[in-house]
């Protein structure tokens, strides 16, 4: 029903779907400029800025991975700091070997997919309440697996090796620059992915799921596929915290903290979209630099603000801004343009709202 | 010997986890709702005890008294406006808004109280004293307690449920909510008994263990969340039975983890939970779930 | 069977239960659209229609569970449009739902304990229902997941029938029953209005209808094709009401319910069934099939 109007249709026009071509060239220019100032930021801010915004960077690809997992797939994993710390451990290990951390960065990342398999299998049989909980104590289990290895730390951590070698300043770059690649990557990666089949297959079963497997939506594939990218993008997140921390600590790494945050900064920010993330993650670095000297009263205030926007503004932040000015910057939905109507355009919501 | 004292520890143990997780079980077996801060809410009733204890001068093991009603009522309230609200929106929503309810606890706990933790001396000696069963077995008398507790607790559940008038209601709310409004009752108003059940034994939970062990802020999660669902699950669903047998059986495993390697206690018991979310999801008494 | 009639003629009393002009929307279907219709106190008033015409959906906004665009519901003149459907059982209105709907995991006995809850006061008692099914007594403890569907349907009818209510929804008594077992549930009726209810039923076997039915409307997509008295219509009437094809408008009992001319163009996509049988010996007065041309209903 979701694609056709109510009145029947009176004349042999068809149909013609489109995808929105029109303000996706001036985003693309904007955000390739956007980067490359954010990439010039070493060279003209300093260190304690380009500090703030790894911060930044990890909470933003952790977030539109929770917006991915829950705004479009429906799976709300309170577990997801389970990835962090494997991408965490997965460097440090690495680093222990010899390899740079930043080289050994995007092959975590990548562990971290693999490892996602076997524990999609655990979980995915699970009904939402059962998969949240269920993923949290997988998280708890890798931990205190990892917990077991005095290799590694045990339950104290290690310093991260390798990085003793650069200056004060040009770690800091580099972290920051890595950062922003892998930020930049995630994001990408997330367009990319709902713009194509993934996307349209989710919608679809957020619309329906019993229709949509039936016109042969393949949901579990589907699901499967984004906790594992999910998997990949906290792990990157993870290593790129064990790089900006330089030591890993498994209570640190694998805090549900981690999950807290990344899923609060999507929520506000509004799922389902994704310039939800970005402008979530902006509201949480505001609470957390202020509230800074208030210890736990940020993440207070977010959690308020996380079950208000829940509650009461489903779409978020951007969805507030997208519904009065109807603007996308990431357009992932399709235009139906209706026959006879001339060039009116009708939209039609087939571009993955959640609810 | 050492196994057999094990085993008794996990038994007992097992009590301790019933009585965290048949509040879980009967949230979500009535209303489909998995309460994220339903540990929190232990640790919180713990904190309060500790300040009507305070306040009132109530011997420790009475405080549950006035503890467990306010935690009830608090349950009630918190149902009808927070849960209900998001409850109709979506099933994700329950668990986003419960999940931030269990963050702001925690973070306002530890806030307010810091990070220490804190247990609720019981100061009877005789309570916190222990006998033995031969020489290899200690057995404390506040874990029997607990365990006994328990048990009255389930006993009571299960006869309220299938023998009172709202305990009837609540079984056909969760059969169908829709039919029973035909039927005239406000399924609201029977979704907040439930949760007030399930706060208070809770709460009753949380004070138990806050005289055995002790509690702080992140306990809730860490602890006690974690466990109450690990004995739903290898207990499986539907029966307040299997709710006790899934707390023993984790309690046990626990204990023999211990027994293997002092630090695998508590991943022994996560082990044990995964096994059976593979081997046999719907649990030791669940039936094969309808789709 | 004769058609039940056994209360007040209409227009000699106040309406028991009066919808007028109910719209209700699923979404952005419309499922129903200003429908009106008066039951009168002791009545038996029958909707039917095919799949999809809106049927359930009428029964079950009045019953509380859906809110409507438009319209107004009235129980013994007083206006029930947003009353909570639990509370519209307590004034007087229960639903039998389709599909039954029973509690499971409960037993015989305390389903109907669950419909006494909030009782009103009258004949109706778990006793007096074991009394109307013979059978039920000594399967009280039973659960009702292992009845079988003309048993849960019992069941379910005594549910409704234990609240003591003024108007008794029956939805699709007939769904999923073996045509004995439908009738010997609708034998039942007679006993029921004999203790003061009123019933509002929706059937898709329309024969079964007509046979107990002391008024009926017929649905089309969401509209009023037909209203009035089973004696006072035909066959083909009905028939055309029912699948909404060009047929003369027939005489219609009731100011409020808009004329009826010949229904939207051309058949296609009406809901799965097939033909209702329509019994010629339920209905008064029909011409012979061979004088019209109609199609031979077989009953």
């Amino acid at each position: 029903m979701s694609l056709v109007t109510e009145a029947t249709v009176r004349s042999e026009e068809k149909f013609r779907v489109t995808r929105s071509r029109r303000n996706v060239a001036w985003t693309g220019a904007g955000a390739l400029i956007v980067v490359v100032v954010l990439a010039l930021f070493p060279y003209i801010v300093y260190s304690g800025t380009t500090t703030i915004m790894v911060q930044a960077f990890i909470v933003l690809t952790m977030a539109s991975m929770w917006n991915l997992l829950a705004g479009y797939a429906g799976l709300v994993s309170v577990g997801q700091q389970g990835f962090v710390g494997l991408g965490a451990y997965f460097v440090l290990i690495l680093a222990l070997h010899g390899a740079s951390p930043f080289a050994a960065l995007p092959v975590a990342a990548i562990g971290c997919g693999a490892a996602a398999f076997p524990l999609w299998w655990l979980v995915s049989r699970l009904r939402t309440g059962y998969f949240a909980i269920a993923t949290w104590v997988m998280a708890a289990t890798i931990m205190l697996i990892i917990e077991r290895f005095s290799s590694i730390g045990g339950g104290t951590g290690l310093p991260l090796p390798g990085l003793a070698g650069f200056s004060a300043t040009l770690l800091s770059a580099y972290t920051y620059w890595i950062g922003l690649a892998v930020t930049v990557v995630a994001l990408t990666a997330t367009y990319l992915l709902l713009r194509g089949r993934l996307g349209l297959v989710l919608t679809a079963v957020r619309d329906d799921e019993v229709a949509a497997r039936s016109s042969g939506a393949r949901v579990g594939l589907a699901r499967m596929l984004v906790f594992i990218v999910a998997g990949i993008g906290c792990g990157a997140a993870g290593g790129l915290l064990a790089i900006s921390q330089l030591q890993v600590q498994p209570s640190a790494v694998f805090s549900v903290q981690w999950t807290a945050e990344m899923a609060f900064a999507a929520i506000i920010g509004g799922l389902g979209t994704i310039e939800g993330p970005i402008v979530g993650t902006a509201v949480y670095m505001v609470l957390q630099q202020t509230l800074a000297s208030y210890n736990a009263w940020y993440l207070i205030i977010l959690g308020l603000v996380a079950m208000f926007v829940a509650l009461f503004a489903r779409r978020g932040l951007w969805g507030l801004v997208d519904e009065h000015l109807h603007v996308r910057l990431f357009p992932v939905g399709y235009w139906l343009h209706e026959p006879g109507a001339g060039r009116r355009r009708q939209r039609r919501r087939a571009d993955g709202q959640p609810g | 010997m050492a196994w057999v004292n094990a085993i008794i520890q996990g038994v007992l143990t097992g009590g301790l986890y019933a009585l965290f997780a048949c509040g879980l079980s009967l949230m979500f077996g009535v209303m489909k709702v998995v309460n994220l801060a339903h540990g929190d809410l232990a640790v919180v009733a713990g904190y309060i005890a500790v300040g009507v204890i305070a306040v009132t001068h109530i011997p420790v093991l009475w405080s549950f008294i006035i503890v467990v009603p306010i935690m009830a009522v608090a349950g009630y309230v918190l149902q009808r406006t927070l849960i209900q609200g998001a409850l109709d929106r979506s099933v994700l929503t329950t668990l986003m808004v419960t999940f931030g309810l269990s963050v702001v606890i925690e973070n306002a706990l530890l806030q307010f109280f810091t990070a220490n933790s804190r247990g609720l001396g019981v100061g009877n000696a005789f309570i916190t004293s222990s006998f033995s069963l031969g020489s290899q077995i200690q057995i404390a008398y506040l874990l029997v307690l607990i365990f006994a507790v328990a048990v009255v607790v389930l006993v009571g559940l299960q006869y309220f449920l299938s023998r009172s008038k709202y305990g009837r209601l609540i079984r056909a709310v969760a059969d169908d909510k829709e039919a029973a409004q035909l039927s005239g009752v406000d399924y609201r108003h029977v979704f907040g008994v439930a949760a007030a059940i399930a706060f208070g034994t809770v709460a009753l939970g949380g004070i138990a263990y806050g005289m055995y062990s002790q509690l702080a802020p992140t306990t809730g999660t860490d602890t006690i969340l974690l466990f109450a669902f690990a004995a739903v699950v290898i207990g499986g669903l539907g029966s307040l039975w299997g709710t006790l047998l899934g707390g023993v059986v984790l309690g046990v495993a626990q204990q023999i983890g211990a027994q293997i390697n002092i630090s695998d206690e508590v991943l022994a018991g996560f082990i044990v939970f995964l096994a059976v979310l593979v081997i046999r999801p719907e649990g030791l008494t669940g039936r094969r779930a309808r789709s | 069977m004769t058609s039940a009639g056994n209360g007040t003629q209409a227009g000699a009393s106040k309406p028991l239960l009066e919808v007028r002009g109910l719209t209700v929307h699923h979404g952005q279907l419309r499922a129903l659209d200003r429908v009106s219709l008066r039951v009168f106190p002791g009545e038996v008033y029958a909707i039917i229609g095919a799949n999809g015409a809106g049927k359930s959906t009428l029964l079950r906004t009045i019953a509380g569970l859906h809110k409507p665009t438009e319209g107004v519901i009235l129980l013994d003149g007083q206006d029930l449009t947003r009353v909570r459907p639990e509370r519209r059982a307590t004034r007087g209105i229960a639903m039998v739902p389709e599909g039954r709907r029973l509690f499971e995991s409960l037993t015989v006995e305390e389903n109907l304990q669950v419909g006494m809850t909030y009782a009103r006061k009258g004949p109706w008692t778990i006793e007096r229902v074991y009394e109307l099914f013979g059978w039920m007594r000594e399967r009280r403890a039973q659960r009702t997941a292992q009845l079988s569907g003309g048993e849960q349907q019992s069941v379910a009818i005594g549910r409704a029938l234990v609240a003591n209510p003024r108007v008794l929804l029956l939805d699709e008594l007939s769904l999923g029953l073996a045509p004995v077992v439908v009738r010997r549930i609708y034998g039942m009726l007679p006993q029921i209005l004999a203790t003061g209810l009123t019933v509002l039923l929706v059937e898709q076997d329309v024969s079964q209808a007509l046979r107990v039915a002391s008024h009926l409307q017929c649905l089309l997509e969401g509209h009023t094709t037909l209203e009035g008295r089973p004696t006072d219509v035909t066959a083909e009437q009905v028939e055309a009401a029912y699948f909404g094809l060009g047929a003369p408008g027939p005489e219609v009992l009731g100011p409020e319910v808009p004329g009826l001319g010949p229904g939207p163009g051309g058949p296609g996509g009406y809901g799965g069934a097939g033909s209702p049988p329509v019994s010629r010996r339920g209905l008064g007065g029909i011409a012979p099939p061979e004088e019209t041309g109609a199609p031979l209903w077989l009953g």
